[in-house]
């Protein structure tokens, strides 16, 4: 057991699973001699051989295209877009290729690959590195979209990624790369995909959230625990498929629910699993459901990127509605 | 001033239209039996696409991109491939599928709206149609990564069109085969047209060949209805390729003498009198008449074979339409591995909801 940072983990993840299995291979710019520019990747390539953790050019498109030929070929690639700001040019070859590639053979090919990527705002970043683009990932048909949002959970579910038969997008939280550290076991255990976790149990109100924004979601948790309100939280880690069953659990049990997402707003995940709740939950709901989101603007520069993200104040406040409405 | 580069771009010709040889023919060119089974399965491609656009006219299957004229490139590149390397085709190429394996049953399938064409009994690794462009370079550039990694002495044969050539995939892909030294042959069918704009519109660039350059590879142009020299080509390259020499670039000079799909009219943007004149460049009836040359041809055996290939279409078309519609929730298959659970609900409406539907739908 050792305590280590989210980016850390992720680290470890891939050291694991390149040395169990030999059809494991790690590709994207800088991620070899310099071990990413989050260092991510660390170590990697003097374990591994630049054979298996491979410095590309850099081509974004061409990165995710030679990843789908690899995965068909029988490789397991793990490529890194070394930020969500520079991930669109991929869209073309994880859409139209990578999430069809078993569909339209009939099974007879697959494309196992993992997209990794940093993404979200908070950590003072340049222009186009703060990202939030998950909304456009979850919305195509066999494609997985997960965000890790603990050491631990990034450790288990990069490891289930890598694992799982067919394309995963994987974002890294990067304000949460250095944020806390963690007791996680090196034991290549995996946590499950397309499973919600309860982070905290509670019976008044559900709070639903991923990604770095459960940091100010738990701590809004801690707040209303303190007001003698008792918040369920619960961290979605896997956006598509949506395991809209535990929320409906949890929601079912509270009859209120709080969304918070750092991606704008419109239709952004949150409105997808607001839709779920009034689809199958209309009559467990006791108020309607709230969203606290990034505003519907674009992601500003870091002089201003801390009010646009959602804020401890800004969930309390939605809670309070939650909690008030009659 | 001092020159730091230069290049040059070679061109292959062994049969010039009227199939006199230009030159001594490669070793495989001289033993009539495999020019025999080049040129049969140039005639069964073009009738196969001559039977494809008549079941489009006739509403039995969608929209289908017709090779005719082009068939020397497919059957001469998969011709020199062995059965363990992989294909990467575009949308055009049932002439490489055909020889790969893929059967004229399969390919119908595909263009009659049913996914089960993509999933041939042989061969099992090459990759389906690519319908986007040059998205696919880089598929074979990923496929012949893999082969090198595994220390496998396999290759990956990519076909695109021109129009391909000038979409950043394709500079992409080249460019990180040529860094990695991919066991890899990219072959340009040039037909002149991607769909209504002309080459000279398409490019600058004298060659497309010479787009290899400055990716650091090589890059040679072909007579691409001279089946000959696009095996040639292709042989030598895959040669190259196995034996670590790196990517090759053939860029295979062709003729588009149909429309670019069935959905297109050619005659809104090109001169019909040009398309006439370039008849008689196309590459069956070179092979044919240096086949008779050589006195391996003669009219009984092409009556032979053309009666052959039609009983074969026939075959084909027949068993075709006797394939049962794949079920209404068949779209749920396949998706993914497992279906997650998220999709079950969806899966039910589209059971529950579903027609008897038996009729196959134009």
């Amino acid at each position: 057991m050792a305590e280590v940072n989210l980016v850390e983990a992720v680290n470890l993840a891939l050291a694991y699973a390149m040395a169990h299995d030999p059809d494991v291979v790690v590709l994207g710019e800088d991620v070899g001699v310099n071990g990413g520019v989050f260092r991510a990747t660390v170590g990697l390539q003097a374990r591994f051989g630049a054979g298996r953790v491979v410095d590309t050019p850099l081509a974004e498109a061409g990165i995710a295209g030679v990843a789908v030929g690899m995965a068909v070929a029988g490789l397991k690639p793990v490529a890194e877009i070394q930020f969500t700001g520079f991930i669109y040019p991929t869209l073309d070859q994880i859409i139209n290729h990578a999430s069809r590639m078993r569909h339209r053979t009939r099974g007879r090919l697959s494309c196992p690959l993992v997209l990794r990527s940093p993404s979200g705002a908070g950590i003072h970043a340049p222009e186009h590195h703060s990202e939030s683009p998950e909304t456009l990932f979850a919305h195509v048909p066999g494609l997985r979209m997960v965000i890790p949002s603990s050491p631990a959970r990034a450790y288990g579910l990069l490891l289930a990624a890598i694992r799982d038969p067919d394309p995963v997008v994987f974002f890294e939280p990067t304000r949460l790369y250095r944020l806390f550290k963690q007791d996680v076991e090196d034991s290549g255990e995996a946590l499950p995909l397309d499973t919600c976790f309860v982070l905290r149990e509670g019976s008044d109100l559900t709070l639903v959230s991923w990604g770095a924004m459960l940091q100010e979601t738990l701590a809004a948790g801690d707040a209303l625990a303190g007001e003698g309100v008792s918040a369920e939280v619960i961290d979605v880690a896997t956006l598509k498929p949506l395991d809209l069953a535990t929320i409906l659990e949890s929601v079912a049990k509270t009859g209120r629910c709080v969304i918070v997402h750092e991606a704008p707003r419109t239709v952004g995940c949150g409105a997808e699993i607001a839709a779920g709740l009034a689809e199958h939950g209309l009559t467990s709901l006791l108020a309607p459901v709230q969203r606290v989101t990034g505003y519907d603007v674009v992601i500003p520069l870091p002089r201003l990127e801390h009010h646009y993200l959602p804020s401890v104040a800004r969930i309390l406040d939605a809670a309070r509605k939650a909690l008030e409405f009659a | 001033m001092t020159t730091v580069a230069t290049f040059e771009i070679t061109y292959t010709r062994f049969l010039d239209p009227q199939g006199e040889p230009t030159q001594p023919l490669p070793a495989f060119a001289r033993e009539p039996a495999a020019l025999i089974a080049l040129y049969r399965a140039m005639v069964a491609a073009r009738a196969f696409d001559a039977k494809a656009i008549a079941l489009q006219r006739t509403g039995k299957i969608g929209t289908f991109a017709s090779a005719l004229g082009q068939e020397a490139v497919g059957v001469g590149a998969a011709s020199a491939m062995r059965a363990e390397d992989v294909l990467v085709p575009s949308y055009r190429d049932h002439p490489a599928q055909f020889v790969r394996g893929v059967t004229m049953v399969e390919n119908l399938l595909y263009w009659g709206g049913d996914e089960r064409g993509n999933d041939f009994a042989v061969p099992r690794h090459d990759l389906a149609n690519c319908v986007p462009i040059a998205t696919q370079v880089t598929h074979a550039v990923g496929a012949a990564y893999a082969f090198r990694l595994r220390r496998e002495p396999r290759a990956a044969v990519c076909l695109l069109g021109d129009g391909a050539t000038s979409r950043g995939d394709f500079y992409e892909g080249l460019n990180m085969a040529g860094v990695w030294n991919a066991p890899l042959v990219v072959i340009v069918n040039n037909n002149q047209w991607a769909i209504s704009v002309p080459r000279h519109l398409q490019s600058a660039a004298v060659t497309l060949a010479q787009k290899a350059i400055a990716a650091g590879i090589e890059g040679r142009q072909v007579d691409g209805n001279d089946v000959i020299a696009v095996r040639h080509a292709v042989e030598e390259a895959l040669a190259k390729a196995r034996a670590g020499g790196g990517p090759t670039l053939i860029e295979a000079l062709t003729y588009r003498l149909g429309d670019h799909t069935t959905a297109d009219d050619a005659t809104r943007y090109r001169d019909t009198e040009t398309v006439r004149q370039q008849w008689q460049f196309e590459p069956i009836l070179r092979l044919r008449n240096y086949l008779a040359r050589v006195g391996s041809w003669d009219k009984e055996r092409e009556e032979a074979l053309q009666h052959e290939c039609s009983e074969q279409m026939s075959r084909a078309v027949d068993d075709y339409l006797a394939v049962p519609p794949p079920s209404p929730d068949a779209m749920f298959d396949c998706l993914y591995a497992t279906l997650p659970a998220a999709l079950e609900e969806q899966r039910a409406a589209a059971r529950r909801f579903a027609s008897d539907g038996g009729e196959r739908s134009g």
